[in-house]
């Protein structure tokens, strides 16, 4: 079978004279995921290097957010990983309440951790469904896992009104209890959902099509993806057993019974294939989250403004696309004297050079889909 | 659980190999001299496995700029922070980290546009989210938001 579009060179083509190119891909390109470009140096269509050039989104959030109170920051934080708002709102949450010492009620935990596996199946839609269309299965399976996230997106409605920016969670909890209509129709989505699933892998995950495009394509050693501090389903694709969820539980994830899928070789396929597979964990532990939820409280009472004794946290989660970490420091005032953000998108972009060098474009377009970047938190 | 390795101990296995490197510890943190903190990074990584650079962040003291890398081992699941000093805010300088981990390199590129700390060894010291020719580092403390460019800021 062949393996991607890079090794399809015969012998006649090599001999032929060429001089590199320079090619700017992007910033306004339909597979660049957003406002990124790509300097991309060709001979004939093998790339020779590549150079990710970003910042078009920059918007300064780490400075915006030393001049906003504490809480001011969480809507900033939506605006991250526009499509993993509710990951983006925990991690910052308990950021904060580790550097201010808040309790978090049991039932506000539970409701946080639906939130955030709902939240992981939705990124993971939209990342599988763009990487199709990347490899020109163009939009049919993108607007069957639309269709999903949909209802995913409803139900971040009914919590609190939002679809895309939710500024859900509070510190020491979360700003409003779940209203009666959503455990009925959470249940008839998660009941549902391994079925689509199986759907989509009955489309696309024996497709030949799909095989030949992502088969032994933008493979990254697991060494090599340690080395360059990758995280998220890119570090698993390589077969690296590292789920913060497992390796350093927080909130109550250590409740649960999921498995932490992983790749072998590294390629676009596993990534592809560790999503999927994430999907299916995160309606696992979305059921038992929800057959466990108790009742209670949904919220602590906390000062306002809040002044979080002087000090530093570091926190890190296992949002959908990777170690999402935030770095507070304190000075004792009602806004934090340094709020750094660290970036899985950013941080998993180091790789795409290597990952691509001596492959044709279309293979890079694959292999940039498969990293499942977001602009807003690559520039931030 | 990721347990952090004692401090104090991961300072004192420092100092036996690199003495004089080491400034100080806290219960979370190794404080470590600017000059030897590749040595010392080095160290980490080869004697006690610590694999995977988390972050890399610098925070503006106004009199003085700190850098902080948060390293963890996965194959021992352990992490340990390490803290330096910088103290020159013309030209601060620190080495750089990228030929130990490779994910450093947008991390300093980062620090370097928006601190303004030039990180010595990196294979491409350029700006990351600014465009070049830019003037100021907009993270610094004296970088005022309300005046437009920053206002005094180099």
């Amino acid at each position: 079978m062949c393996q991607g579009a890079g090794r399809q060179l015969s012998s006649e083509t090599m001999t032929l004279d060429t001089e590199p190119v320079v090619i700017n891909m992007g910033p306004q390109h339909p597979s660049t995921h957003g406002v990124f470009r790509m300097r991309v140096t060709f001979d004939g269509e093998v790339i020779l290097d590549l150079e990710p050039i970003f910042g078009y989104l920059h918007r300064g959030i780490e400075k915006l957010a030393e001049h906003k109170t504490y809480l001011q920051n969480m809507p900033y934080t939506d605006r991250l990983d526009y499509l993993a708002s509710m990951s983006n709102n925990m991690a910052y949450a308990m950021a904060v309440e580790k550097l201010a010492g808040i309790e978090v009620p049991e039932r506000a935990e539970y409701i946080r951790v639906i939130m955030a596996e709902l939240m992981r199946i939705s990124s993971h839609l939209v990342g599988v469904g763009a990487l199709f269309n990347d490899m020109g299965a163009f939009m049919t399976p993108f607007l069957y896992m639309y269709r999903e996230r949909e209802k995913i997106l409803d139900l971040f409605e009914m919590v609190c009104g939002q679809r895309l920016t939710y500024n859900y969670m509070r510190f020491g909890g979360v700003s409003h209890d779940l209203p009666e209509e959503f455990i009925p129709t959470l249940k008839r989505f998660i009941d549902e959902m391994p079925g689509y699933i199986d759907e989509y892998d009955q489309l696309l995950a024996e497709n030949e099509i799909v095989l030949a495009r992502s088969k032994g394509v933008g493979i990254l050693p697991a060494d090599k993806a340690i080395n360059a501090s990758v995280s998220g389903p890119v570090l698993r694709g390589s077969g690296v057993k590292w789920d913060l969820r497992k390796n350093n539980p927080y909130s109550i994830y250590d409740r649960f019974d999921f498995d932490i899928p992983t790749g072998t070789v590294g390629d676009v396929y596993d990534r592809y294939r560790v999503r999927v597979e994430e999907m299916r964990q995160s309606v696992r532990i979305v059921r038992q989250a929800m057959e466990q939820l108790p009742e209670g409280e949904v919220r602590t009472k906390v000062p306002t403004p809040l002044k979080p004794p002087p000090g530093e946290a570091y926190v890190c989660i296992e949002a959908p696309k990777g170690e999402l970490g935030f770095y507070l420091v304190s000075d004792g005032s009602a806004k934090p004297y340094r709020f750094k953000i660290r970036a899985p998108c950013l941080i998993n972009l180091t790789m795409l050079r290597d990952m691509v060098v001596g492959w044709m474009l279309a293979d890079a377009i694959v292999t940039l889909g498969s990293i499942d970047i977001c602009m807003g938190e690559v520039d931030r | 659980m990721t347990e952090p390795l004692s401090s104090s101990e991961v300072a004192q296995q420092i100092g036996e190999q690199l003495p004089d490197a080491v400034t100080g510890s806290d219960e979370s943190t190794v404080f470590v001299r600017s000059e030897s903190l590749l040595d010392v990074a080095r160290f980490l990584k080869q004697n006690l496995d610590f694999d995977y650079l988390i972050s890399i962040t610098a925070v503006d003291f106004l009199d003085h700029f700190d850098v902080i890398y948060h390293l963890r081992s996965i194959k021992n699941n352990y992490s340990v922070v390490l803290r330096t000093r910088c103290d020159n805010r013309g030209s601060p300088r620190v080495p750089s980290v990228v030929s130990l981990w490779q994910g450093a390199d947008f991390q300093e590129r980062e620090i370097y546009d928006l601190m303004g700390i030039t990180f010595e060894g990196h294979p491409n010291m350029k700006r990351i989210v600014l465009w070049e020719g830019y003037e100021g580092h907009p993270l610094r403390k004296d970088f005022h938001l309300d005046v437009p460019g920053g206002g005094k800021a180099t």
